[in-house]
């Protein structure tokens, strides 16, 4: 589901028309747009506090068959949380190889783009030394 | 009801709710005039199309249900499409939904709110066999001009007794809606009801 979230709308429709036979849907709720408050925790034992709200747009859907997928994704683009939640549901029990390789390589692009971004921040990182006063 | 039978709720949330919303405040001006309803395309089975749109309009995370065995099929869409959370005990719901109109809880039982905050008290949504048929019962109080005489099919036999003891408990007491396919009729807690 992480995966599907973050995915591109390109990436998704690829995704989804390699399918075959192509799945069928009945949209049950949404795509409906809305706020969550994000709620962070400073260190590992601090308090949690009100980080902010974001913009989420969540929609579930059933396949022919019966099985509900889910999907709430970041933003407001409701073709993406429609398809994310396509995906999800064609991915519960046996997962179609084709789509299983759609995944794989989503995830392999979503680490690759995370590790540049860690890399590029880390090369501006400022280490500090602290001076040890002597006598 | 398992999660794989679950259907859609209303086709346009938003603009259906709003529709049903200012059809049910009517009614509720107007006790005993019968609204239509917006009602969702396709309601679980066990449930009258108008109750379904009562809940998808009224009923939401503030609010406990409490559903009769008749309608507990319908369990799993009312949780997922209201965030609704299903009580066991009807004393504790501000919502009542009875989908055989025998199996009412006890109104003298149900939260009727306190003389301080009388607007907490729980609003029974009941199912009836039709209106237009049936006993007829008189209908005075504010919203009806003189009295109002309605007919109403299937209504269970204590039901006109208890709301007689429910309106002597104004401003407290519970309000209750009947539905019928897709129409409702609101008997809210001022008006009162006799035999006719």
């Amino acid at each position: 589901m992480a995966v599907l979230a973050r995915a591109p709308e390109a990436a998704l429709e690829a995704a989804l028309a390699a399918l075959s036979p192509a799945p069928a849907w009945q949209v049950l709720r949404g795509p409906e747009t809305g706020m969550v408050m994000v709620r962070g925790r400073m260190g590992g034992s601090g308090r949690a506090f009100n980080l902010g709200e974001m913009t989420v747009t969540r929609c579930a859907v059933r396949l022919g068959d019966g099985r509900i997928g889910h999907a709430y994704i970041a933003g407001r683009d409701g073709r993406r949380a429609e398809l994310a939640a396509v995906l999800e549901a064609t991915a519960q029990g046996a997962v179609p190889p084709s789509l299983a390789q759609a995944l794989a390589s989503m995830r392999a692009a979503q680490e690759a783009e995370r590790d540049d971004r860690s890399r590029r921040a880390a090369a501006t990182r400022v280490e500090f030394y602290g001076m040890v006063r002597m006598g | 009801m398992s999660e794989a039978s679950l259907s859609p709720g209303f086709a346009h949330p938003v603009r259906d709710a709003q529709a049903a919303f200012r059809a049910l405040l009517e009614a509720a001006a107007r006790p005993g005039t019968i609204a239509s309803l917006r009602v969702p395309a396709e309601p679980p089975p066990c449930l009258p199309p108008a109750m379904a749109a009562v809940a998808l309009t009224l009923v939401d995370a503030d609010t406990p249900l409490w559903i009769d065995a008749a309608a507990h099929e319908a369990a799993v869409w009312l949780r997922f499409h209201c965030g609704c959370r299903i009580v066991a005990d009807a004393r504790e719901a501000g919502f009542v939904f009875a989908a055989d109109a025998s199996a009412l809880p006890d109104m003298a039982t149900l939260d009727a709110g306190r003389d301080e905050y009388p607007d907490r008290g729980a609003t029974i949504v009941l199912a009836v066999a039709g209106f237009g048929s049936g006993a007829a019962l008189r209908l005075t109080g504010p919203g009806i001009d003189g009295e109002r005489v309605v007919s109403v099919e299937g209504l269970a036999a204590g039901f006109v007794a208890a709301r007689a003891a429910n309106h002597r408990l104004f401003p407290r007491g519970v309000d209750a809606i009947l539905v019928s396919g897709a129409h409702a009729m609101f008997l809210p807690r001022s008006t009162s009801i006799e035999e006719a």
